[in-house]
C-alpha cells in the first residue's frame, strides 16, 4: 500500500514537472558574435518581465540560420545577411517571409598571441588576405613588417586560426576579404563556411578565442568584445581611405554612416569596406532573424516587445560591452517594421 | 564480472507442454507477448535507424556517388563535399591510439593475468574498469588543458629534434593535431584492451603454462611464447574492440584534434574526423546537400564500428571456446 | 649457471618488471585525473555553483544549478525509456524466446550499442527534434535512453540465465505459472545483477555529451518542462572548456569533478553490490 502511495506521488510529481509553466519560454539560437550582447540583454528582459524566458543559444550564425528555418528554434541570429536561396527556402516551407532586424554593430578584429609584442599591429588589407591564403607564413614577412616599422616581429611560424563552425563572423570577414582581394574571392569566396586553405578550427567566437590565448604565434578574428574580455591585444586596419584604424565604437559608427541613410528595406546590407577617413573597415551589423508570423500569439508579442526595449533601453548598454549603437534612422525603420510581425 | 562472454548455457526457456488454454488462463502467454513486444522494439529502433541513416544520405550518394570517399575536398560553398580528410584523421589518430595502447595494454594485462597474485590483480582491475568509465568530455577536458600544453612545450619539439627527420615529425607544433588526438584516444582505450586481453589470458588453460615451465623455459618465455599465442585471437578480438571505440569517439577528439579538414602525412598537422565534424557543423549545415552529406559520413561510421565490433566478439568467442573446449583434459 | 640461463633469466624479469609498470601506467593514469580535477575543482565547487544560473557572458559568477537539473531530467527520462526495454526485452531473451528470434534480437542489441554516439544523436534529431520542431529535455532523454537499451538488454539477460533452472522447475512443480516464476522467483534471485547493470548503463549515459549537441542543445535558465531545450553537465563542460574565459574554464573544473565524482561513485556502487551476490560465479 505505501509502495503504491509513493509510486502516485512520484507520478504527480512528475506530471507537476511537466505542467509547470511559470515562464513563457522563447529560444532562440544563432550567431556568437553578439552574444555578450544578447546574454546580458536577455539576462536584464527577464528581470523586468519575470515571465518571459527567452533562452539564447550561441551556436554560430549558420545554425541560426538552419534551425529557425527548420522551425526548432523561434528566432534566429546572424551577422551573415541570409541570401536570396535561404530566404526562399524559409518562405517555401513556411508559406510566410522572415524578417531582419539589425541589433547592434560590431567589428572583426584581427587579434594574435606573439611573445614579445603587446602592442597593435598594422594590417594592411593586402597582409590580411596573403595570410589567409597562406602564401604570408611567417611574422616576419615584408608584407606585414612593412606597416610595422620598429616592432620586433619574430621569424616564427604564423598559426592561422579560423572558425570551424558556421559563422557570421567568418561571414563578414571572408566579405572584407573577398572585397579587398580577387584572389581571395575566386579562390575561397565569401559565406559563413569556407574551404580555408590554412589554418586551425575553433568553435564558435568562445573557441577561436580560446585557441589563440593558448597558442604562441597564432593569428585569427574574433568580434570585438572577445578581444578585449580577454585582454588579447589587436591590430588597426587599413580602410579604403589608407588610416590605419583601430577598431571601436567611432570606427564602426562611422562604418555604418553611409548605410544609415541608404538602408534597404529588408535591412540586409554589408558594410565592410566602407568609406569614410576614420570608418573601421571590417564592420557589420547583426541581425535578429523573426519569422513574420507567428501562431502562438503570447509569444509573438513577447518578441515585439523584447524588440521594442532592445531599440530603446537595450541600445544604451551597448557601448559598455563596445559595441556601437544602431543609427537614429535605422531604429525609426525597424520600429516601422515590428508592424509586418504578426 | 564478465563482460564479454555470450550465451551461458544453463537456463533457457522451458518448453511448455501445457495447453494454450491454460498458459492464456495463467497469463503466460500475456506475458510472453508484452515482452515479446519489448524485445522486438529493440529490433524496429535498430532497423529504424539503419533505414533513416541510409535514406537521408540518398542525395550525396547519388550525386557523389563512390566519389564521395577518395575526394578531399570539403566546400558548403560551392557544394562539394568529400569524405577523404575525415576518414584519413579518423582512421589515424585511432592508428596512433593502438600502437600506443596495444602495447601498453597488452603488458598490463600480462602482468594481470600471470603474475599479480589474485586479490592484486582484481583490485587493480577494479581501478581499470573504472577508468572505462570517465566520460569522454573529461579526456577532452584534460586533454585541452594538460596535454595540448605538454605537447606543445614538450613533446613536440622534442620529437622534432630528435626525430625530425622522419616525416611524421615535421612541420609546427600547435600543440592541437593528429599526435595529440591519437594520444588521448589511446588513453580512452587503453582499458578495453586490458580487461578483454586479461580475461582472456586467465581463461588459457593452466596446463598450456605449466607444460613450458616443465620444459624449462622463464616465466616469461612461457607466457610470451606459449600462453600468448594460444590467446592470440582473443586479443586481436580486444584490439578491435578498442578500435571501434575509438572509431566513434567524438568529444575528447574534437577538442584537441584542430578541426580542420586536412590530409598530411606530418603527425603534427591539425586534422578532423568524422565524429568531430558532424558534432561541430550538424546543426548549421544549411542545404539538404551539405546536411546529408554529414549524415553519409555517420553512416560510413556506422558500418566501420559495425564490422569491427563482429569480428571483435567472433574472435573473442573463439577463444574463450578454444580455451574451455581444451581445459577438460 | 650457463651465460645462456642467466640471460634468459634477465629477460624475464626485466619483461615481467616492464609489464607491472605498464599496469601502474594503466592505474596511475585514473588517480592522476581524478587528482587534477579535486585540485582545479575542487576550490570551485561552491554553493553558488549547485544553486546559481549561469551569469552572461564574460561576466564572472554564476553557476550550474540548470545543468545539474537538466542533466537529472534527461537521465530520468533515458532510465524510463531505456531500462523497461532492456529489463522486459531481457526476460523475453532468458525466458520465452526460440533461438532465432534471440539470436535477431541480440544481434540488433549489438549493432545498437555499437552506433557511435553521434550518431544516436542524428538519429533522435530527425525522429524527435524535427517533428516536434523543437530542442528539447524529451529528445536528448531519448537518445540516452537508446543507449542504455543494449547495456540494459544484455547484462540483464546474462544474469537472468545464470539463475540456475531447477529455481524455476522448483516453482512451477509447485505449482506457479511462467510470469509467476519469473517475476517472484528468477527475478529476485538475479537482482543484484540486473541493478548492477541498470547503474551501470546509468553512469555510462551520464557522461555523455554528443547524443545532446543536437537534441536538448542547451538553456542559460531553468527549462519548464519536458518539451524545451536543457542545459547539461557534460555540454556545459564542454562549452565552457573551450571557451578563453578564466572563470569559465574554473566552472568547467567543478563540473568535471562533480560529474565524474557522481559516476566513479555509481560504479563503485554497482560492483560492490554485484560482489557481494552469487549471482554469476567466476569461471
Amino acid at each position: 500500500m505505501k509502495r503504491l502511495a509513493s509510486l502516485f506521488l512520484a507520478v504527480l510529481a512528475l506530471v507537476a514537472i511537466g505542467v509547470a509553466q511559470a515562464a513563457l519560454s522563447i529560444n532562440g539560437a544563432g550567431a556568437t558574435f553578439p552574444n555578450p550582447m544578447y546574454s546580458k540583454w536577455f539576462d536584464d528582459y527577464h528581470k523586468k518581465n519575470p515571465n518571459v524566458e527567452i533562452n539564447y543559444q550561441s551556436i554560430g550564425s549558420g545554425g541560426g540560420i538552419k534551425q529557425v528555418t527548420e522551425g526548432t528554434v523561434d528566432f534566429g541570429a546572424s551577422d551573415g545577411p541570409m541570401n536570396d536561396e535561404q530566404l526562399k527556402a524559409f518562405q517555401d516551407k513556411h508559406g510566410f517571409p522572415i524578417l531582419h532586424f539589425p541589433t547592434v554593430l560590431g567589428a572583426d578584429v584581427p587579434t594574435y598571441n606573439i611573445s614579445g609584442v603587446s602592442g597593435e599591429l598594422n594590417f594592411t588589407p593586402e597582409a590580411l588576405a596573403a595570410i589567409f591564403l597562406g602564401k604570408v607564413t611567417k611574422w616576419n614577412d615584408p608584407l606585414i613588417a612593412g606597416a610595422n616599422k620598429g616592432v620586433n616581429l619574430p621569424g616564427n611560424d604564423i598559426v592561422v586560426v579560423h572558425r570551424s563552425d558556421g559563422s557570421g563572423t567568418t561571414y563578414i570577414w571572408t566579405d572584407y576579404l573577398s572585397k579587398v582581394s580577387d584572389e581571395w574571392k575566386n579562390k575561397v569566396g565569401k559565406g559563413t563556411s569556407v574551404n580555408w586553405p590554412v589554418g586551425l578550427g575553433g568553435k564558435g567566437n568562445e573557441g577561436v578565442a580560446g585557441l589563440i590565448k593558448q597558442t604562441p604565434n597564432a593569428f585569427g578574428y574574433v568580434e570585438l568584445i572577445y578581444a578585449i574580455q580577454n585582454k588579447m591585444p589587436y591590430g588597426k586596419v587599413k580602410n579604403s581611405s589608407g588610416q590605419f584604424i583601430k577598431a571601436d565604437l567611432a570606427g564602426v559608427t562611422a562604418a555604418a554612416a553611409g548605410a544609415a541613410k541608404s538602408m534597404p528595406d529588408d535591412f540586409r546590407v554589408s558594410i565592410t569596406d566602407a568609406p569614410g577617413k576614420t570608418a573601421y573597415p571590417i564592420s557589420s551589423f547583426t541581425w535578429l532573424l523573426i519569422p513574420s508570423k507567428f501562431s502562438d500569439g503570447s509569444k509573438r508579442d513577447a518578441i515585439k516587445g523584447f524588440i521594442k526595449w532592445m531599440l530603446t533601453d537595450g541600445q544604451n548598454d551597448t557601448e559598455a560591452l563596445s559595441y556601437a549603437k544602431l543609427p537614429k534612422e535605422v531604429v525609426a525603420k525597424e520600429t516601422k517594421a515590428l508592424n509586418q510581425i504578426q | 564480472m564478465a563482460t564479454t562472454t555470450t550465451t551461458v548455457p544453463s537456463a533457457g526457456p522451458i518448453t511448455g507442454s501445457r495447453s494454450f488454454l491454460s498458459r492464456l488462463r495463467d497469463g503466460d502467454e500475456i506475458a510472453r507477448l508484452v515482452t515479446f513486444i519489448f524485445a522486438g522494439s529493440v529490433v524496429l529502433i535498430t532497423l529504424l535507424l539503419v533505414f533513416e541513416l541510409w535514406r537521408e544520405s540518398y542525395l550525396p550518394r547519388h550525386k557523389f556517388g563512390l566519389g564521395f570517399f577518395v575526394t578531399s575536398v570539403w566546400d558548403p560553398i560551392f557544394d562539394k563535399f568529400g569524405a577523404l580528410p575525415f576518414i584519413y584523421g579518423t582512421v589515424v589518430t585511432a592508428g596512433v591510439a593502438l600502437l600506443i595502447a596495444v602495447p601498453l595494454g597488452i603488458g598490463a594485462a600480462i602482468f594481470l593475468a600471470e603474475l599479480a597474485p589474485a586479490r592484486i590483480s582484481d583490485t587493480l582491475q577494479f581501478f581499470i574498469d573504472l577508468l572505462a568509465a570517465v566520460p569522454s568530455v573529461i579526456y577532452g577536458l584534460l586533454g585541452v588543458f594538460v596535454v595540448i600544453p605538454v605537447m606543445r612545450q614538450y613533446i613536440q619539439p622534442g620529437l622534432k629534434s630528435s626525430l625530425g627527420f622522419l616525416p611524421f615529425f615535421q612541420g609546427p607544433a600547435y600543440g592541437v593535431g593528429f599526435l595529440t588526438a591519437g594520444i588521448v584516444l589511446a588513453i580512452m582505450v587503453i582499458p578495453y584492451i586490458i580487461s578483454v586481453s586479461r580475461e582472456v589470458l586467465i581463461s588459457v588453460p593452466r596446463d598450456q603454462r605449466e607444460a613450458a615451465l616443465a620444459l624449462g623455459s622463464t616465466r616469461w618465455e612461457s607466457t610470451w611464447k606459449v600462453v600468448l599465442p594460444f590467446a592470440r585471437t582473443g586479443i586481436m578480438g580486444s584490439i578491435f574492440l578498442a578500435l571501434a571505440r575509438a572509431l566513434g569517439e567524438t568529444m575528447a577528439v574534437t577538442m584537441v584534434i584542430g578541426n580542420t579538414p586536412t590530409i598530411s602525412a606530418s603527425l603534427f598537422s591539425p586534422g578532423y574526423s568524422i565524429a568531430a565534424v558532424i558534432a561541430n557543423e550538424f546543426t548549421e549545415a544549411t542545404g539538404d546537400l551539405y546536411l546529408q552529406s554529414l549524415i553519409e559520413l555517420g553512416l560510413v561510421l556506422f558500418l566501420l564500428t559495425f564490422l569491427l565490433n563482429g569480428m571483435a566478439r567472433l574472435l573473442i568467442v573463439v577463444t574463450s571456446q578454444r580455451g574451455s573446449g581444451m581445459g577438460q583434459a | 649457471m650457463s651465460h645462456r640461463l642467466r640471460w634468459r633469466k634477465f629477460v624475464s624479469h626485466f619483461m615481467l618488471t616492464m609489464t607491472g609498470l605498464c599496469a601502474l601506467v594503466a592505474v596511475a593514469v585514473l588517480f592522476f585525473i581524478l587528482g587534477y580535477l579535486v585540485y582545479h575543482g575542487g576550490t570551485s565547487v561552491s554553493w553558488d555553483f549547485f544553486t546559481k544560473l549561469p551569469a552572461p557572458v564574460g561576466e564572472t559568477g554564476g553557476g550550474m544549478a540548470n545543468a545539474i537539473i537538466g542533466s537529472a531530467k534527461l537521465l530520468l527520462l533515458a532510465t524510463l525509456l531505456g531500462v523497461p526495454i532492456g529489463f522486459f526485452g531481457a526476460i523475453y531473451l532468458a525466458e520465452f524466446s526460440g533461438g532465432t528470434i534471440a539470436f535477431v534480437v541480440r544481434y540488433a542489441a549489438d549493432l545498437l550499442n555499437g552506433v557511435p554516439s553521434i550518431v544516436i544523436g542524428i538519429f533522435a534529431y530527425s525522429l524527435v527534434v524535427l517533428p516536434f520542431k523543437h530542442f528539447s529535455t524529451l529528445a536528448g532523454g531519448f537518445a540516452l535512453g537508446l543507449m542504455m537499451i543494449p547495456i540494459t538488454l544484455r547484462s540483464t539477460e546474462e544474469f537472468l540465465r545464470a539463475v540456475p533452472r531447477a529455481l524455476r522447475e522448483g516453482a512451477m512443480a509447485l505449482g506457479a505459472s511462467r510470469w509467476k516464476t519469473i517475476a517472484s522467483v528468477v527475478v529476485p534471485a538475479a537482482y543484484r545483477g540486473i541493478l548492477t547493470a541498470i547503474l551501470l548503463a546509468f553512469a555510462r549515459v551520464a557522461g555523455e555529451t554528443a547524443p545532446l549537441l543536437f537534441t536538448a542543445l542547451g538553456n542559460r535558465f531553468w527549462s519548464p518542462g519536458w518539451n524545451q531545450p536543457t542545459a547539461s553537465l557534460p555540454v556545459m563542460i564542454f562549452t565552457y572548456a573551450i571557451a578563453p574565459y578564466d572563470d569559465w574554464h574554473r566552472q568547467a573544473w567543478a563540473a568535471g569533478l562533480v560529474l565524474l565524482g557522481l559516476i566513479l561513485i555509481i560504479n563503485i556502487v554497482a560492483r560492490v553490490i554485484l560482489s557481494r551476490g552469487v549471482a554469476v560465479p567466476r569461471t
